[in-house]
């Protein structure tokens, strides 16, 4: 027997294909998945409808008609047909989109970086700075976010940015708790400790190591609060503490066309249906991702 | 087992041949049980209590013991991934204890380890070559990529094949492989294996016990190793180590070990092995019921619940490592050994 | 001989998830009345993928399953409904590597073995808590009344294993299936579990399959040694032939890479490489690419599982020619 070893590899243990990056895989498995194509297709057409209102609204959002009140859907003219001010609801629907979606990215994103940064520290340090980090966090959880959402914009008053910081402030506390909570299963795992031992520095262990394999699980976890910034967003404006009319918004709108649920239930019922289908589709979405970010099949 | 301890300020090597290359005395690492937190009596569970051992330079020291007998938890003092409650290290006659920042930096690439789960230990979104190149990296050195490439080569990882890999895309046996390249990145003198080839198929593990055979031979390396797996150990070791509850009860040359065991509980768990002889299968158990709780341990001599030997004396006084022969370096503790311990079978336990 | 208690014929198991995956490829099989087999494998070779299938246990949205497996002339793979329940844990049970999963952690232990017995045999809850009670005695453990009201959690590794072999015996099954009862516990642990299997085997008469990685574990109990690899049988044969005389380049290696105490000091006869991908598996052979003995015909070809005397072989070049002993 030879000294060294040869290790002749089987040919198929070691496919001859050049190595995939994490995400090229992922991005295989998303696309290898219906639901996940078609709940994109979904949000692709509302972003795209939003994004591109101005150019693609067949009417003026803003011009208010007292004759042509609440038109049926598929009115002349009207495809959705109109709201109580005779205003074209496809249009309104189309430039709502933008604030509702925004009401929706915007304190996910900064609760994202935020809360990210609170629990990879929490979780990492742990012991007594862990503790009062959590438990100051648990006072935020002792209330339903809704409640919280409201007490807080009440707090800092009515209007766009107060409702974003009160949303963003309602999702802090949770993402701090998913990524403490990863943070603190990833510490103890041996490549943490092999890294230890190497003798690198916390800051360096963290980049490297702890960071890319936290923020995916507290990504989608934030991508399923996308549809609940929404939905709260959207009760912050039917409350009037959010967007302030004549501004269109999905949750505004669905506020003020109350009044014809009698009369026109099937146009007053639109914008909630959008929130509705969005909110779906972004958690749907989220699924999808949340499995396929899992490669170890 | 005593050496002259005489700190030398040298940076590099040399407390001479002689100096063995880690002594650890009377190392201590209790955990609290957190029963509730009203309860005002804390308990302890004491997974290393007053460990002593010595591993000679470029040799293999084998821990062995059943779950819970303390030899990970010894490793990881060891290793200093957890701070000892008490005892101290001495790395090449140099006190571990004073290793502040950079010294400590400094000492902790002369000792590496590898963990018994590969995957948990490769980080999941480095290519095998970012793992293994990590370490050097950080510490500026330059050549890091380089020398990656050939420490894959040197674990029989063909590196154009293999650098740019993650951890999934490997086997079990790879996998290892890798974490032995990652421990060599220092060159280190002590490499701690912590149930290093327990998870690999047989196959694939005679193949990495080879390499780490090699890999010390060739790097002057001496091994902590840390197994259930008694057949393992006895292949690998030079001495031979035998925890119980959180202390070392039998310690000694691998032969003296394997051949004279002077516990009750080493003889027992080497009769333990199954029989690779369908003609002569084993017959009785040698030791009834599972290792005992670490919570509780009991007084005396921790065996004694399990002990087929155990007498009263046993429970009043705690059984001291013993010499089982002039400067043998073969270490029991058992009561049976002692003529004077007052235990009724202990003349007729005499060593031949 | 009478008719054998099971017969696998030609089972072929696939997975289909991201990749199609072939867990077992024409595996055949016999098992007697009171026999025991050791079913010997490495990861990935399909030693456990059989046990499952013997009990159905595979999800079958994902699995393909072709062949035929009769148990005590039942045949298994047709069983829908009531049937199978009675099958399982009734003819058929099984012994899983970690007793701890396998109990439910909000019932005492006697609770769970009770409940089995009652639904299986439809007795009333006193009888069947007598039999339980009777089990766990039977199973060796110490102050089994105090034990029947523990919960799993309470129990040790060692006293979990017997609580689950007392489990899977209540219902006295013809089969016993164990799937690496003793590869989580501790060596004088797994030792007493290894006799006490022995030993009840021996009382009820029932057969057992015993899948393990360990061939020291397999000849402690077994009959007759099955050796699997890459989802094929490659060698079966009575465990004194096949541990003294392998003929599989892939059982003689493994012997040879169990690690003993004459090894010391020498480079261990390892095999080379590892195991090949169960998704993409070679034409011929699968050990052909790890096999020193091998032939252009060994990457051609796969060879027969061929009857020679008291054992089963497929390969082209065994080590030692079977005649030779005569």
């Amino acid at each position: 027997m030879s000294a060294t070893l040869p290790l002749p590899l089987p040919a198929a243990a070691a496919p001859a294909q050049p190595s995939r990056s994490y995400w090229t895989v992922v991005w295989r498995q998303l696309r290898r998945d219906p639901m996940a194509m078609a709940s994109a297709a979904v949000l692709l057409l509302i972003v795209g409808a939003a994004v591109f209102a101005p150019w693609l609204a067949p009417a003026d959002p803003y011009k208010a008609s007292m004759i042509k009140r609440l038109l049926p859907i598929g009115s002349p003219g009207f495809l959705l047909g109109t709201d109580e001010l005779g205003r074209d609801l496809l249009s309104r629907l189309m430039h709502g989109g933008r604030l509702s979606l925004l009401m929706g990215v915007v304190p996910v994103l900064a609760a994202f970086g935020i809360g990210t940064t609170i629990g990879l520290l929490a979780g990492y340090v742990g012991g007594r700075v862990n503790m009062a980090i959590m438990r100051v966090l648990d006072i935020f959880y002792a209330f339903p976010s809704v409640l919280l959402a409201v007490a807080i914009s009440g707090a800092l008053g009515p209007g766009m940015s107060n409702s974003l910081i009160a949303l963003t402030l309602v999702f802090v506390p949770q993402v701090v708790r998913v990524a403490e909570s990863v943070t603190t299963q990833v510490r103890q795992l041996d490549y943490i400790e092999a890294a230890r031992m190497s003798g690198a520095g916390a800051f360096s262990i963290i980049r490297t190591h702890v960071l890319g394999n936290v923020l995916g699980p507290v990504f989608v976890y934030a991508t399923g609060l996308l549809s609940v910034s929404m939905i709260l967003a959207s009760g912050l404006s039917f409350l009037g503490l959010g967007v302030k009319p004549p501004e269109p918004e999905w949750g505004l709108m669905l506020n003020t066309l109350r009044s014809a649920i009698y009369s026109n239930p099937w146009v007053a019922a639109l914008p909630g249906v959008l929130i509705f289908v969005t909110s779906i589709a972004f958690n749907l979405l989220a699924d999808s991702v949340r499995s396929a970010m899992d490669i170890r099949k | 087992m005593n050496a002259a301890l005489a700190p030398t300020p040298a940076p590099h090597d040399m407390g001479g041949p002689a100096q063995p290359l880690l002594i650890v005395r009377d190392l201590k690492k209790h955990f609290p049980v957190r029963s509730s937190p009203l309860d005002r009596e804390r308990k302890f569970v004491h997974a290393v209590d007053g460990v002593n051992f010595s591993v000679p330079k470029g040799k293999t020291l084998g821990i062995v013991g059943e779950s819970g007998c303390g030899k990970s938890t010894t490793a990881r003092l060891v290793a200093r991934l957890m701070p000892a409650d008490a005892g101290e290290l001495i790395f090449d006659g140099e006190g571990v204890e004073e290793f502040r920042g950079l010294r400590l930096k400094e000492f902790r690439r002369n000792l590496q380890m590898v963990f018994q789960d590969s995957f948990a230990s490769l980080n999941p979104r480095l290519t095998i070559a970012e793992t293994i190149a990590y370490g050097p990296r950080v510490h500026g050195i330059a050549r890091a990529d380089h020398q990656a490439r050939e420490l894959l080569d040197r674990v029989g990882l063909d590196p154009s094949h293999f650098a740019g890999r993650y951890p999934h895309e490997l086997s079990g046996g790879q996998r290892q492989r890798v974490n032995i390249a990652r421990a060599l990145a220092f060159d280190p003198r002590l490499v701690i294996l912590d149930e290093a080839v327990a998870a690999l198929d047989k196959s694939v593990q005679a193949q990495v016990l080879n390499l780490l055979q090699e890999l010390k031979a060739e790097r002057q390396l001496t091994y902590l190793f840390i197994s259930h797996d008694l057949h393992v150990v006895h292949y690998l070791s030079d001495y031979v180590m035998v925890m119980y509850l959180g202390q070392v009860i039998e310690s000694g040359p691998v032969e003296r070990i394997y051949g004279h065991p002077a516990h009750p509980y080493t003889r027992a768990l080497l009769s333990a092995v199954p029989s690779m002889d369908p003609e002569h299968r084993t017959q009785a158990s040698p030791l009834a019921g599972d290792p005992p709780n670490p919570i509780n341990p009991p007084s005396g001599c921790r065996f004694r619940d399990r002990c087929p030997h155990a007498h009263a004396v046993c429970a009043s006084a705690t059984p001291a490592l013993r010499d089982m022969g002039r400067h043998s370096e073969h270490l029991a503790a058992c009561h049976l050994n002692d003529p004077a311990s007052g235990h009724p079978e202990a003349h007729q336990e005499q060593r031949p | 001989m009478s008719a054998p208690l099971v017969s696998i014929q030609d089972l072929t198991v696939q997975f289909h998830g991201a990749r199609r995956a072939s867990a077992l490829n024409q595996v055949s099989l016999e098992l007697g009345q009171g026999e025991v087999l050791g079913l010997l494998g490495e990861s990935g070779s399909g030693k456990s993928v059989t046990l499952r299938t013997l009990l159905r246990l595979h999800p079958e949205r994902h699995t393909r399953t072709a062949g035929r497996i009769r148990v005590d002339g039942q045949d298994v793979l047709a069983l829908r409904g009531r049937e199978l329940d009675r099958y399982r844990g009734g003819t058929v049970s099984m012994v899983f590597q970690e007793p701890g999963l396998a109990f439910d952690p909000v019932y005492t232990i006697g609770q769970q073995i009770s409940e089995a017995v009652r639904v299986h045999e439809g007795v009333d809850q006193a009888t069947a808590a007598a039999r339980a009670l009777a089990m766990l005695e039977r199973v060796q453990i110490p102050q089994a009344r105090r034990r029947f009201d523990a919960y799993p959690h309470e129990l040790s590794g060692g006293m979990r294993q017997r609580a689950m072999i007392a489990l899977a015996l209540a219902c006295k099954p013809k089969l016993l299936l164990a799937d690496e009862p003793t590869t989580a516990l501790d060596a004088t642990v797994q030792i007493q579990i290894l006799l006490l299997l022995r030993e009840l085997q021996r009382e009820t008469g029932m057969s057992v399959i015993f899948v393990t990685h360990d061939i020291g574990a397999a000849v402690e109990v077994a009959d007759r040694i099955a050796v699997m690899y890459a989802g094929r049988i490659v060698e079966q044969g009575p465990v004194g032939q096949l541990v003294h005389q392998p003929c599989h380049p892939y059982t003689r290696g493994l012997l040879a890479a169990t690690v003993g105490h004459e090894h010391r000091g020498r480079p261990l006869e390892a095999i080379p490489g590892s195991p090949p991908d169960l998704a993409a598996l070679p034409p011929g052979c699968s050990f052909a690419p790890r096999c020193s003995h091998a032939s252009e015909r060994c990457h051609r070809d796969i060879p027969p599982l061929e009857q020679q005397g008291a054992r089963t072989l497929a390969c082209w070049h065994p080590v030692r020619l079977l005649g030779e002993a005569a």
